[in-house]
């Protein structure tokens, strides 16, 4: 895992003109229409975004899981626009951390197990695995739950574990799609804790959210709609604790 | 990912499903079970059939009186003697393919010992008998040609004669036997053979020179040979030869015309024991299809399960795709669950099929031959159904889209 050699200051993030269309009918259909974009390193950026809007494809394509039909993505000073289907699980291994709505976590697999499969698939050995799953799952605050199953785990700590996951390779950011869609506000309101005191350990965090109130706890919004940005502005973080929408009742 | 990581991973989901993975593997049980027992039925018949060449002498044909259509067995008791002494010299010389020759001439008589007496089959012949028949002493010695000029009356004794006579243990050599009220001195006793395919008693007779029996038993010397001629060839694949070389004399001498049947018949045991394997033969093909169609179902079996399985697991691919599974690592997961189904079967199959083969082995009365080669064989056969009918299922799995199987409900 060579360390790429980007001077302070490169963005880690950068996406020039990139489009991603299907064909429909005669013509094709943009969901993302020559998008450009940088995300530094130690950014707190949050993606909104109606249904529909692209922020899913767009999230796709940060993530390595889509290649874009035309533009470049520099990611870490890599071009990985045009790579095989491998290379790019390999990118994603090393590079991307990823956090999912459903939490996507395997079943009948202790936590321990389950935050080690990035190791896995790195080629790292067992003990060094087990080692580095431990330390992970101690940083999310799950240090006594190593051995349970999901299906022990409440949804706020499954999702921690995914996290865990996420972070196990020490990737150069997290990603997380719809992160807290499945949690009730109390739960969301600690999984968001959770990002900005990894945030303020210096790891970098891109979500996708369509909740404004979500929104609110990162330090940079960009807003899509129909493929294009139309928004992109820095702000003041939530701090969780401070009165905020999603306290109240109903 | 090492292999023994990917091997544990596998058990591990299949183990999820225990039962369903013990029923998709019954295919590849019965398969293999099916394979196993017919290796080893047909080594237990082949076994069989070489232990009819030792018993009987390897190489033998006999030579009958009367065409094979009047039948008989050995001696062609009320068929019309055609075979002659000089028939008999002329096989002995002008068969290239033919080693020995020795006339049988068969009789029931009984036999008195001091002690005892018993009724057998009384065989006059030559020393070369001893050869053709490959059928060596436990005691004491064969006769010789002096024995053959004198016509004396020696006598050589099968085991169970021997037993009844003289009881078990007991050396008969040098004692004396009566057979149609004379003396006859024990020469020799031999080893025992045991029992015929037949059932009959290999050791229940007894052998005198051929001399003696027509002068002393049979009464006088007449130009027929009154029994069959026994012929050991000079080796197992010169047996064909022979018999044809055989077959070629006799017709001249005979003065048979091309287009009659002979007046003889040549018995090739080769043939007769070949006979028998029929009945086993039968069994073996029959296994062999059952292991055929069985393999072949037991293996889409796995298909079909395995491709249950990966849809299953279609998110579980999509989360592994994305923290960084390669096409590789998916296709491998898979193959190797398949492989682990087939070689799961496999071992219980080789289990089963053993435990079949002795009960038929037993039932047929064959020898039990298990080898490792057997069982390796049966490895051979689960692994390649393992991979054959596990790869579409792994291929179809490596290609998902990480996106699609994410979204997968």
């Amino acid at each position: 895992m060579a360390e790429r050699a980007t001077a302070t200051g490169m963005p880690l993030i950068v996406l020039e003109g990139v489009t991603k269309s299907y064909p429909l009918g005669s013509s094709r259909l943009r969901v993302l229409d020559d998008v450009s974009l940088s995300v530094n390193r130690g950014e707190f950026v949050a993606i909104m975004g109606a249904s529909g809007s692209g922020k899913s494809t767009l999230m796709n394509v940060l993530g390595c899981l889509d290649r874009p039909t035309s533009g470049r993505y520099l990611l870490d000073g890599r071009d990985v626009s045009q790579l095989t289907r491998a290379e790019l699980a390999g990118v994603r291994n090393e590079l991307v951390g990823f956090v999912f709505q459903s939490f996507n976590l395997l079943a009948r697999t202790s936590a321990l197990e389950n935050v080690e499969l990035p190791l896995v698939y790195a080629g790292v050995a067992r003990n060094e695995r087990l080692r580095r799953a431990r330390s992970a799952l101690e940083r999310v605050g799950l240090g006594d739950r190593l051995e349970h199953h999901p299906s022990q785990l409440s949804g706020g700590q499954q999702q921690r574990v995914a996290i865990a996951r996420a972070l196990v390779n020490q990737p150069r950011f997290l990603l997380a799609d719809e992160p807290t869609g499945n949690l009730d506000s109390r739960t969301s309101a600690s999984i968001m804790a959770l990002f900005q005191e990894l945030h303020g350990d210096g790891l970098t965090i891109v979500y996708v959210t369509h909740e404004p109130d979500v929104a609110r706890y990162a330090s940079r919004v960009i807003t899509l709609r129909d493929g294009r940005i139309v928004q992109d502005v820095l702000q003041t973080p939530l701090a969780v604790g401070e009165r905020s929408e999603l306290t109240r009742v109903a | 990912m090492e292999i023994g990581q990917t091997v544990l991973l596998a058990l591990r989901a299949l183990r999820r499903n225990t039962v369903r993975s013990l029923l998709t593997t019954l295919g590849v049980v019965i398969g293999v079970a099916s394979v196993i027992s017919m290796v080893a039925v047909g080594e237990g018949a082949r076994a069989r059939v070489s232990g009819i060449f030792s018993s009987m002498g390897t190489n033998m044909l006999v030579v009958l009186s009367g065409s094979t259509s009047s039948g008989g067995v050995m001696g062609g008791f009320g068929s019309l003697p055609t075979l002659t002494w000089d028939d008999l010299r002329a096989i002995e010389s002008e068969a290239p393919a033919v080693r020995w020759a020795a006339p049988a001439l068969v009789t029931r008589s009984s036999l008195l010992s001091d002690e005892s007496n018993w009724t057998t089959s009384v065989i006059g012949t030559t020393p070369e008998y001893f050869s053709i028949r490959a059928w060596r002493n436990a005691r004491g010695a064969a006769f010789g040609p002096d024995d053959l000029d004198v016509a004396s009356k020696v006598i050589v004794l099968g085991q169970t004669v021997s037993d009844r006579l003289f009881g078990p243990g007991v050396d008969a050599v040098g004692k004396t036997v009566r057979l149609r009220s004379m003396p006859f001195q024990v020469v020799g006793v031999l080893q025992r053979k045991g029992q015929s395919p037949v059932g009959s008693d290999y050791d229940d007779v007894a052998l005198v020179p051929v001399t003696t029996f027509q002068s002393k038993i049979q009464g006088g010397l007449q130009k027929y040979i009154a029994g069959a001629i026994l012929v050991s060839a000079t080796s197992a694949d010169d047996t064909a030869r022979a018999q044809r070389e055989i077959i070629a004399i006799l017709r001249e001498r005979h003065h048979v015309m091309v287009e009659d049947e002979d007046d003889f018949s040549v018995r090739n045991l080769a043939e007769m024991a070949s006979a028998q394997q029929q009945g086993t033969r039968v069994l073996t093909s029959l296994l062999a299809a059952i292991a055929v169609v069985s393999l072949l179902v037991g293996g889409i079996g796995i298909m079909n399960i395995m491709l249950v399985s990966v849809t299953e697991r279609t998110r579980e691919i999509g989360l592994r795709m994305a923290v960084g599974a390669r096409p590789g690592h998916v296709l491998s997961q898979f193959l190797v669950e398949a492989i682990c189904l087939a070689m799961a079967g496999g071992v219980i199959g080789i289990v089963l099929g053993s435990v079949v083969a002795r009960v038929v082995a037993s039932r047929f009365e064959l020898p039990f031959a298990p080898s490792t080669s057997m069982g390796l064989l049966a490895f051979g056969f689960s692994l390649a159904v393992g991979v054959a009918f596990g790869l579409y299922p792994a291929r179809k799995a490596a290609r998902l889209d990480p996106i699609e199987a994410l979204r997968y409900e």
